[in-house]
């Protein structure tokens, strides 16, 4: 039961999935979409887990009176505010307090939030990058040039009226062409990669996501 | 937007910003807040797009067979009871098997067939696209033979794979260069907004540039900065 069970649901599971692919009949087509239904009503119940792992951490945070206390009840109290108006109220309506909450706190805080890697990627790359090989010469090259193509400054120094487009042309081939077959090439790889370990997973082969071992 | 918020989304903007400088209090404070609001986002979300239409609705339709799914997912919570926390593995095993499942048909229908069908161009005409897809098949195939670790990369093999690694090079400096030019951009809105009112903007920075300095000299005195 505490083996056997699980292995033969990714089985029939992972079957089916694949099989559906195969077998265009209508029975066996509306089996996986119903299916499908369960899988994403599981998963959303995974996110009432984690909302129920964070309270438990944070709980025990504040019972101790520890120096964050203050941090985790505005965690836990965000947390359950925007997960009850959201819940109980209108989601979606233009003037609900859900929304509001997200164009006023989720929104600014979350661009910010990704505004401030700008520096620290800069930074890094200022600390980290030398021209010490032909390999470190061709990524700092084609890092250069992609940023200068983007910008206006760039433009205004080699236009896209002159010779091979300037820099925005420069910028177009570069990502159109070697990048393009670089990102290609890592993405068949990962495809393949998914592949092989879907059918591993699926045939009990490989077992990480139930704990390991035989 | 209102004054409230235009008041609230300038005070957390210039919060996560003070970060800038050290971590301290106010980036905590704003960083808590991201996180919990981001959370209680995403749990409403899951029961409005999810739940209730797809459980509760139907279930209330007379769909019983859903309840199957219920079941599953609150076996999920058996891992807070240690003695039967191997239930909680139960869902886990479906949900790990049905995504692979679909995810071995949609990487190969989708990734592998799909990029290698498009990288089939002409090369013999039209100028200088025939050049630029030349280096486009060529540089995939010695990409794709870096990857190929069955036999040892040296002579005509270790040749190719360096060229393999070139295109690589290109491509993580392209993909530098676009993310960090992304981020540019979200640092160029964060200060637009900031700037639709100055008065508000010079307000707050001053006030969290005297909690900063409140802060850091109390920081100093106790020796906790060190």
């Amino acid at each position: 039961m505490k083996r056997a069970v699980p292995w033969l649901l990714t089985f029939v599971a992972g079957a089916l999935m694949i099989n559906d692919f195969f077998v265009p009949h209508r029975t066996h087509a509306a089996i996986t979409q119903e299916l499908q239904q369960w899988g994403l009503i599981v998963v959303a119940f995974t996110y009432v887990l984690g909302m129920a792992n964070v309270f438990d951490l944070h709980f025990k945070k504040i019972r101790r009176g520890s120096s964050e206390a203050l941090y985790s009840i505005v965690l836990v109290g965000s947390m359950l505010g925007m997960a009850a108006l959201g819940i109980f109220h209108d989601h979606q309506g233009e003037h609900s307090p859900f929304i509001w909450l997200y164009n006023t706190v989720y929104d600014p805080l979350s661009a910010t939030m990704f505004a401030l890697l700008a520096f620290f990627i800069t930074s890094a790359a200022y600390r980290a990058f030398r021209a010490r090989s032909t390999e470190a010469v061709l990524l700092l090259s084609a890092a250069i040039l992609v940023m200068l193509g983007q910008v206006p400054v760039g433009a205004a120094i080699w236009g896209p009226d002159s010779f091979l487009g300037g820099f925005p042309g420069l910028k177009d081939w570069i990502m159109d062409v070697p990048n393009l077959a670089g990102k290609r090439a890592i993405l068949m790889g990962a495809a393949l990669g998914a592949i092989s370990t879907g059918i591993r997973v699926i045939l009990g082969l490989e077992r990480a996501h139930l704990g390991g071992g035989k | 937007m209102d004054a409230l918020q235009l008041w609230i989304s300038t005070a957390l903007t210039l919060c996560i910003l003070s970060f800038l400088w050290k971590d301290n209090p106010l980036y905590k404070l704003a960083e808590h807040l991201f996180v919990g609001i981001s959370a209680g986002y995403y749990i409403a979300l899951a029961w409005q797009e999810t739940i209730r239409p797809n459980l509760v609705e139907e279930v209330a339709r007379g769909n019983w067979i859903r309840l199957g799914a219920a079941i599953l997912g609150v076996l999920m919570f058996t891992r807070f009871v240690p003695k039967i926390s191997w239930l909680s593995r139960w869902p886990l095993a479906f949900v790990v098997g049905m995504y692979a499942g679909i995810n071995v048909i949609a990487f190969a229908s989708g990734d592998l067939i799909l990029q290698l069908q498009s990288t089939m161009v002409d090369v013999v005409h039209d100028g200088w696209t025939a050049v630029s897809n030349v280096i486009l098949v060529i540089g995939l195939a010695t990409s794709l033979i870096y990857f190929y670790f069955s036999k040892e990369q040296k002579g005509a093999l270790g040749v190719v794979s360096r060229i393999g690694i070139f295109f690589l090079m290109i491509s993580f400096g392209a993909s530098f260069g676009y993310t960090v030019m992304s981020r540019m951009s979200l640092a160029i809105g964060r200060t637009r907004e900031l700037m639709v009112s100055p008065a508000t903007t010079g307000i707050l920075l001053l006030a969290v540039a005297v909690f900063l300095f409140v802060w850091g000299r109390r920081q100093r005195s106790t020796g906790e900065g060190a």
